[in-house]
């Protein structure tokens, strides 16, 4: 497969426009989408698909999400952008009280083929609203499936994914991976949900990040290869569903773990995965499992108290080698 | 204008008279704890569902709130796995997974009723813009109470139907009361047709206990909705003739005054118009009265053989299989 320069931000709206082009049910809607979104998500999309399938709305969140779950179940496959994660609480009764129940509550008799996109993490001194990492809110709901992917090649696949599924999908991505330079395929294909990849292999130590933390936690794992610890890092790419085997294959052999997310680890998805690995993998661990994320404050403005707020490979180094303790000696 | 004759008022009053029966059972079986979970009953508000139902496709859709029997029944589902829904058992119409309020009937165009107050507006928004980019001129209608219009969800949902002229019918039936406290107690605005009147779309406030007038009225509002233009408002005042749910016991009203409600009572009002222009007699009215308790009990009867349904049925539907949506 060949492979061309991109960043993140120019592979999802790449998708997007391949999956317009494909099947005409797939609408966009969101404030400011026909202009292109604050960070070009959407660019060019009103301009090939008109203003009917590639809506402007207002700052309404909640109305634009119901409107979303209710063209969908009249068979449209809507894609909906929150323009910042934070504002999803305004939006949280639809996808939580109508989008993820539906299938269940109808028994069976309605789907929701939703995809709400949105972006979400600190760096960019947006300060307390427009910063937060709130996926672990999604994935205590049954019925949303949360993904959220690290880099161009895997975000393209996964949209393509993403909106091809019958179900709500909240498609969270991070501000700061949006305009690195990336290689990935020249012609997207499909990634399958709930497949988590292995970006480095290693016997020491394994790395469980998300998101951002994936280059952070490759970061560290060079690091830790400097140390003489060999740290395999894995990305499971999709929180619901989760690729426990693939993560509990890796600890067995490791026997130790790290989980790696930018959310405030207090209750964040990472006490999840760190729950199900003792319950699945308690016999094979030779250190206690550590995690990594934001301590329990909201974002601060301030530049160097942001930078010490957001969690980067230092800090995974710092735990890794916590975790991998023996293995240093 | 459209107008009841013989052909459709005798139809309506047999709906209006299932519903009352139906509604009466429930209030029955969930005393003796046979229907599960909160019920609110729609006795008093039979007209505003007959008038508007009778006249949908099953292809138009048809979104309802808490107090959704009524409507499910008027737009045609079926007794027997209504009831087995309230029930709770495996041959309900959700299999018994959603309940009374939740109830779904997507043969006969129901899209859903929900138990968060007007939660599912902006999904009937939703459901009309996907019937206007499909060329069709299926109608969405959207029920909801008095309660429901103070919601956040609703202003966002009335701007937005008007920014896109979306071909969507809100149904408002304003009985005065929302939950426990009287209209008056949430908001200075009397009437919901007022409170939408700045956005300039069709808006209409119709006694919801007269029939011929909800007929008439809502007639016009679904020709223009199959037109693809919107959207409308049609106001209902009507009477709750029961407590918020089953089992309220009403401290914070009195009851209403048997004569009262006799001037009030939709189904009496039909049935007296009915008589007076000889569409049908004494006689056919008390049999279509004695027709509905038939039917009801053998909905009672369906539920009843049918079992609960197996726990493994709960993992199995909390995602939408691939495919399973085409």
């Amino acid at each position: 497969m060949t492979e061309v320069e991109t960043t993140f931000v120019k592979a999802i709206n790449d998708v997007l426009a391949t999956a317009m082009r494909d099947d005409e049910r797939v609408i966009v809607l969101g404030e400011d989408v026909a202009e292109g979104g604050p960070y070009g998500g959407t660019a060019g999309l009103a301009e090939e698909f008109g203003t009917e399938r590639v809506r402007n709305t207002p700052i309404s969140e909640g109305a634009v999400c119901g409107v979303a779950i209710g063209a969908a179940q009249a068979g449209l496959r809507p894609v909906i952008e929150i323009m910042y994660i934070d504002f999803i609480t305004l939006a949280l009764d639809q996808l939580v009280n109508q989008a993820a129940k539906a299938h269940f509550m109808s028994g069976g008799q309605l789907s929701v083929p939703l995809v709400l996109r949105t972006q979400g993490g600190a760096g960019s001194r947006g300060a307390a609203q427009h910063s937060q990492s709130l996926e672990a809110w999604l994935t205590h709901v049954p019925g949303l499936k949360v993904v959220m992917p690290s880099c161009a090649a895997d975000a393209a696949g996964l949209l393509l994914s993403a909106i091809a599924d019958p179900n709500p999908v909240v498609f969270v991505e991070n501000k700061s991976l949006y305009f690195r330079k990336e290689m990935a395929p020249s012609k997207a294909e499909p990634i399958a949900l709930g497949r988590a990849s292995v970006l480095r292999p290693g016997r020491d130590v394994t790395i469980v990040a998300f998101s951002r933390m994936v280059g952070e936690a490759l970061a560290a794992a060079e690091r830790l290869a400097d140390d003489g610890i060999e740290a395999e890092v894995l990305d499971p790419r999709t929180l619901v569903p989760l690729d426990l085997e693939t993560i509990v294959e890796s600890v067995r052999r490791t026997r130790r773990a790290v989980v790696a997310h930018e959310a405030v680890s207090h209750s964040g998805f990472g006490a999840e995965v760190v729950a199900q690995l003792q319950i699945a993998a308690f016999d094979y661990l030779d250190e206690p499992l550590q995690r990594v994320g934001a301590p329990f404050t909201p974002v601060p403005l301030s530049p160097p108290l942001e930078d010490a707020y957001r969690p980067g490979s230092q800090e995974v180094y710092r735990a890794a080698v916590l975790a991998a303790g023996a293995a240093v000696t | 204008m459209a107008q009841l004759d013989s052909g459709v008022a005798p139809a309506l009053l047999r709906t209006m008279w299932r519903i009352r029966r139906f509604e009466e059972r429930v209030a029955q079986l969930k005393r003796t704890m046979q229907v599960h979970g909160l019920v609110h009953l729609s006795i008093g508000g039979e007209g505003v569902a007959a008038a508007v139902c009778h006249q949908l496709r099953d292809d138009d859709a048809m979104y309802s709130g808490h107090r959704a029997h009524g409507h499910a029944i008027a737009k045609g589902a079926p007794l027997g796995p209504l009831m087995a829904e309230l029930m709770g058992r495996v041959d309900g119409l959700c299999h018994g997974l959603g309940g009374s309020m939740h109830v779904v009937d997507v043969e006969h165009g129901l899209f859903g009723a929900t138990g968060v107050v007007g939660g599912n507006i902006p999904l009937a928004l939703g459901t009309a813009l996907a019937a206007r980019m499909r060329g069709s001129d299926q109608a969405t209608v959207v029920f909801f109470g008095d309660g429901a219009v103070q919601a956040g969800h609703f202003s966002e949902s009335v701007n937005l139907a008007a920014l896109w002229e979306l071909p969507v019918i809100l149904v408002c039936e304003n009985n005065g009361f929302a939950e426990f406290t009287p209209r008056s107690a949430h908001t200075s605005i009397e009437l919901v047709s007022d409170v939408v009147s700045v956005y300039g779309f069709r808006r209409q406030t119709v006694d919801g206990s007269d029939v011929p007038a909800l007929w008439a009225a809502f007639a016009e509002i679904l020709d223009t909705a199959r037109e693809g233009r919107g959207p409308m408002l049609l106001e209902c005042l009507t009477h709750r003739r029961r407590g918020h749910y089953e089992g309220d016991a009403e401290a914070y009203r009195d009851q209403l005054a048997e004569e009262e409600w006799r001037r009030r009572d939709p189904v009496a009002r039909l049935q007296a118009d009915a008589i007076a222009a000889g569409w049908l007699d004494e006689a056919a009215v008390a049999a279509m009265a004695e027709e509905a308790a038939d039917e009801v009990e053998v909905a009672v009867a369906f539920a009843r053989a049918s079992p609960f349904p197996e726990p493994e049925l709960m993992e199995e539907l909390v995602y939408a299989k691939a495919g399973s949506e085409e």
